[in-house]
């Protein structure tokens, strides 16, 4: 026995494979960490130098600061952009965004709960797959198409008008339109059309993680919190919302920095009022000042830095 | 017998969910509607008149084809360079252990959680400081950058429910480890690959924030559409092709769903 493992320990049992595939092969198996580089170099060449080296241009550009009178950009390290990125109109925008976000989020996480809970509970075989693709298809289904259907819908002339007039209550869309903030002409021109376009967009981003992490709580964990004289609404409170949670959190991720970054949807339909991605686009188009967009840029990145943090101490990550 | 079967579920729990997924394609149905109205110059509801001579005009407008062809040749190259790249990283992070790892899963899934307008514009700038002209391989270069993660995510995966030991024994059995990776390897994860593909394809074809950056005068689809919907030219031409693009982006979909459907049955993974 000994004897055997002493021949084995000096030489390999196999002879050296012929040729030069052989050889790459069997140098491979000799050096795992070779391969490793080998596999290794080309994506993180692309998405380390080509990917993260333009964002750290972009982000060290927002350090310089354009000059006022020239309005050429002066190459020195400057806090001005900064400055300029705390003044009033601008501030508006980032807050404007944030608190959009944010509505945008729970409004999906509510509407999404009853979903994901009957598809991870109640929906067995052929419903199961059902509500899957149910899901999946809006998901994945053209994001342009998905704004300019529901350009028609919120249209004066289109089908929510008529289905308001249909069922005589025009009256509560009149009202609606006329609140302050979020009223406008017409649901497409307002802040409330904005948001329902939103809410569509992401809520199947909200739906998927909610839904995964719902199949993890066994259904004897419910019937047991019910036989031990809980009521529904404090099983709902007390075991099926923590459990919930990390996947919910994983959601709001998507639903969250999606909306920060958006600049199409609140473009297309929503009231002239700028949100951080719009403000980016024009600094960087119209307006020619980079080193402003690069700040304004900074901010979601920020933002979800914060975010992503918080989010990793409630668990999300392992419920993607 | 279990207790966890044959259970009703409460009447308003389902009506909440049947409303949920109506909200979800209610919409996109829509679009279907409005591909055959005869009305011109609004969104009128409900449509005056039905008419289907609108699928010809779109189909004689040289603009449309262009930036469909344009379109799926980026969204064929980005796949390309995206399924050689993510397999990669996959088959790094799933098959070793090693300093870093959870750096290299950050980087790839970086240009998806980072909002599109920063990644769009980062190229942009990093294109005028090189100066790089904007062409088709521009746009690919941005596509390619967030595609990478879903061939990943779908290879990862795979590699994890593919039982180690099967490599072991191929290479106990005398292959060498380029025949372990044709016959042992590709056939397990290949499906995956080709949903990740599948994946990829749409979503380079429907990506329109990052190519407003990254494209010069070409217009993909998406950025066609865009231009349609601030400044319409035709609006019915815009219906038809709306309705052609859901179509052409649901069949990628549900081939990707039947092709890993059956993810549990991989040989090896029930040791």
């Amino acid at each position: 026995m000994t004897a055997l493992s002493a021949s084995h320990s000096g030489a390999s049992i196999l002879s050296r494979r012929n040729g030069f595939a052989g050889a790459l092969s069997d140098s491979f198996w000799r050096h795992p960490k070779l391969l490793l580089l080998l596999m290794l170099t080309p994506p993180l060449l692309w998405l380390g130098i080509i990917y993260v080296g333009s964002l750290i241009a972009l982000l060290m550009q927002s350090f310089f600061a354009i000059d006022d009178f020239s309005g050429v950009i002066s190459y020195e390290p400057t806090l001005a952009t900064y400055a300029q990125l705390l003044n009033g109109a601008n501030l508006d925008i980032i807050l404007r965004t944030v608190l959009m976000a944010a509505l945008v989020t729970i409004a999906s996480a509510l509407l999404a709960f009853p979903i994901a809970y009957y598809a991870a509970r109640y929906a067995k075989g052929r419903w199961k797959a059902f509500f899957y693709l149910g899901v999946m298809l809006p998901l994945w289904s053209s994001y342009l198409v998905k704004v300019y259907a529901w350009k028609l819908i919120l249209a004066k002339e289109g089908i929510v008008t008529w289905l308001f007039a249909k069922l005589n209550l025009t009256f509560v869309l009149d009202a609606i339109l006329s609140l302050p903030v979020i009223g406008g002409n017409s649901l497409s021109v307002s802040y409330l059309g904005t948001f329902l376009v939103f809410v569509y967009i992401w809520l199947p981003y909200m739906i998927l993680p909610t839904q995964a992490a719902l199949e993890r709580v066994p259904g004897n964990l419910i019937e047991a919190s019910a036989d031990l004289g809980a009521t529904p609404a404090q099983t709902f409170r007390t075991m099926l919302l923590p459990l919930a949670l990390p996947g919910i959190v994983a959601g709001s991720i998507f639903t969250f920095s999606l909306t920060l970054g958006d600049y199409i949807i609140p473009q297309i339909i929503g009231s002239s009022r700028l949100f951080i991605g719009q403000a980016v686009y024009a600094q960087q188009g119209t307006a020619g000042n980079v080193p402003l967009a690069a700040a304004f840029s900074v901010v979601p990145i920020v933002i979800m830095g914060l975010y992503l943090t918080a989010a990793k101490r409630l668990g999300a990550f392992d419920a993607l | 017998m279990r207790s966890d079967r044959g259970q009703r579920s409460p009447i308003l729990l389902k009506l909440f969910a049947a409303g949920g997924l109506l909200f979800l394609h209610l919409p996109i149905l829509l679009i279907f509607v409005y591909a055959f109205t005869t009305e011109e110059k609004s969104f009128q509801w409900p449509p005056p008149g039905l008419t289907t001579r609108w699928f010809a005009v779109a189909w004689n407008r040289p603009d449309v084809w262009s930036a469909m062809a344009l379109s799926v040749q980026v969204a064929c190259i980005a796949t390309a360079i995206a399924l050689v790249l993510g397999t990669l990283c996959a088959a790094a992070v799933s098959q070793t252990k090693f300093f870093g790892r959870e750096v290299i899963s950050l980087l790839v899934i970086l240009p998806i959680a980072l909002p599109g307008i920063i990644t769009g514009i980062a190229l942009r700038s990093a294109f005028s400081l090189f100066d790089i002209p904007f062409s088709v391989w521009t746009i690919v270069l941005g596509h390619a950058t967030f595609c990478v993660v879903v061939v990943y995510n779908n290879a990862v995966a795979r590699f994890r429910r593919t039982s180690g030991s099967l490599i072991e024994a191929s290479m106990d059995l005398g292959a060498d480890g380029f025949q372990t990776f044709r016959h042992v390897i590709l056939p397990n994860i290949g499906t995956a690959l080709l949903a990740g593909g599948m994946l990829a394809f749409a979503l380079s074809f429907d990506e329109v924030i990052v190519t407003t950056f990254t494209g010069g005068q070409q217009a993909t689809l998406p950025i066609w559409m865009l231009e349609e919907l601030i400044r319409p030219r035709q609006r019915p031409v815009t219906n038809v092709v709306a309705m052609v693009v859901v179509l052409v982006t649901f069949l990628p979909i549900l081939a990707a769903y039947y092709l890993t459907r059956d993810g549990d049955q991989i040989a090896g993974s029930g040791k």
